[in-house]
């Protein structure tokens, strides 16, 4: 059976949302933006209106307003976006159970069965289009197609608020011509290779020696050519497929630059704390412990060190979390945003080695003691219990 | 086009449904809903807004009354 493959992806979605709610600002540039006194000032989202001045996503307020001087900015209402995304989901599962989402604004639903009870591909991302504009009041752009690549690629060639369907008939007319960058997962770095090899298009990329796009870039090279030619064969998850968790982590852009290594270590604490309770309530121990930092300049560094034992402890996350970070700062530069992470996880009751040099029994009193805190927050709110390092911050 | 945020007196149906029987205006006054002629979910794009929408006929007028997170709204022509 041919595969019916929708991509729907909301326009402009935080910048629509925002519009919606505030009708006056409708036919004015607008700009959905982090808050500039934490320091995430940067545009998340715009409207069309924004867009006719080049503003771009990512770009920090201050750019944004120098080139479009009437630029309404508005703070992003994260809850609100994810109601509005349950609410277009749930349009969605009227027509199948296999949607995979992929981020708030976009996803994949798989069609194929569904079309006999409601009609072809089109009809029913016709029927979803003017669905979501009446009921939610923002546009969709749909992709129709017998792959995910080619459905999503549909969803970005006619916005806003329209069709595309991409057939095997058709695809190396309306595709093939387009730019190597539009394809799914080709970045300003697989760009710049391809460029390099004289790759251009999409259809430069499809008509390449295959032995020769895997040599240059090894597997990748295979799955890219795969994309182009139409031959991605990846399913949509399910609605209730849970995806395996591969890391937990948190990180944060402080409100002002962290300049020594108190600072850094009150942090750690703070989002090592998140990254644990976090862990216990999935169940997961880990392993590998990452740090991410950023400097005032936007220059990132990560570094990652190995635990003796697969953990949930906060404080052992905490600590080499703090030693990773003692090896690789040398306070050159101040600190603008820290990350704690931890990767290579298992199921926190899978049996695994134990340490003949480690003191066990207090391990586990760790643990427990871990735990009850998550028990108290989870009665009396986060504050209720906290770590001593982190009173000296309470005024 | 604005929005009004109105208190509701709604009778709920042993089938869950709720249908609006008055509302009351932020001033204080009454209107009594004469009968809801549709029921479906809609963006309200005039005062901003989506939810359940209830047209509703008040005093010979048709309206739209809004249900959205718990709420009722009222779109209104000089707000």
């Amino acid at each position: 059976m041919k595969r019916v493959i929708l991509h729907c992806d909301l326009n402009n979605f935080y910048a629509s949302v925002e519009c919606l709610y505030n009708p006056e600002l409708r036919d004015r540039p607008v700009a959905v933006c982090g808050s500039v006194e934490d320091r995430h000032g940067i545009v998340l989202a715009k409207n069309y209106e924004a867009k006719k001045y080049k503003v771009m996503t990512g770009e920090t307020v201050w750019e944004a307003k120098s080139k479009c001087p009437g630029l309404v900015t508005v703070r992003a209402n994260h809850s609100l976006y994810l109601k509005f995304s349950r609410y277009a989901r749930q349009i969605y599962e009227y027509y199948t159970d296999q949607i995979e989402s992929f981020g708030l604004d976009e996803c994949w639903m798989d069609v194929s069965e569904s079309s006999l009870l409601f009609g072809d591909g089109p009809k029913i991302a016709n029927e979803i289009r003017k669905k979501i504009k009446r009921e939610l009041g923002v546009t969709v752009s749909i992709g129709v197609s017998y792959n995910k690549i080619f459905a999503k690629l549909g969803s970005d060639m006619k916005k806003p608020d329209a069709v595309t369907v991409i057939t095997e008939d058709n695809f190396k007319e309306k595709i093939w011509g387009l730019p190597v960058e539009d394809l799914l997962y080709v970045g300003r770095s697989t760009r710049r290779k391809l460029n390099n090899l004289a790759i251009f298009t999409i259809g430069d990329l499809a008509n390449c020696h295959l032995e020769f796009l895997i040599k240059q870039l090894g597997k990748w090279g295979y799955t890219l050519w795969n994309f182009a030619n139409g031959y991605d064969t990846s399913p949509v998850a399910r609605n209730d497929c849970e995806i395996a968790i591969k890391s937990i982590g948190n990180s944060l852009t402080t409100p002002r630059d962290l300049t020594n290594n108190e600072d850094v270590r009150i942090l750690i604490y703070t989002l090592s704390e998140s990254v644990g309770e976090r862990l216990r309530s999935h169940n997961l121990k880990g392993r590998t412990v990452q740090i991410s930092l950023k400097d005032p300049g936007l220059q990132s560094l990560e570094r990652q060190g190995q635990l003796d034992l697969h953990t949930y402890i906060t404080s052992e996350i905490a600590a080499k979390a703090y030693e990773i970070f003692l090896k690789s700062w040398d306070w050159s530069k101040n600190i603008r945003a820290l990350g704690v992470r931890v990767t290579d996880l298992v199921e926190a009751d899978t049996c695994t080695q134990i340490s003949l040099f480690l003191d066990d029994a207090k391990r586990q009193k760790l643990e427990m003691i871990d735990e009850c805190v998550d028990r108290v927050r989870e009665r009396f709110g986060h504050y209720s219990v906290q770590r001593g390092i982190l009173l000296q911050y309470r005024d | 086009m604005g929005k009004v945020f109105v208190d509701t007196i709604v009778k709920f149906t042993r089938e869950g449904d709720k249908i609006p029987l008055e509302i009351v205006w932020d001033d204080g006054r009454k209107f009594q809903v004469d009968r809801v002629l549709d029921i479906t979910r809609a963006a309200s794009l005039k005062a901003g807004g989506r939810g359940i929408r209830y047209k509703c006929r008040v005093k010979g007028k048709e309206i739209y009354l809004f249900f959205d997170d718990d709420k009722w709204f009222v779109e209104t022509e000089n707000r």
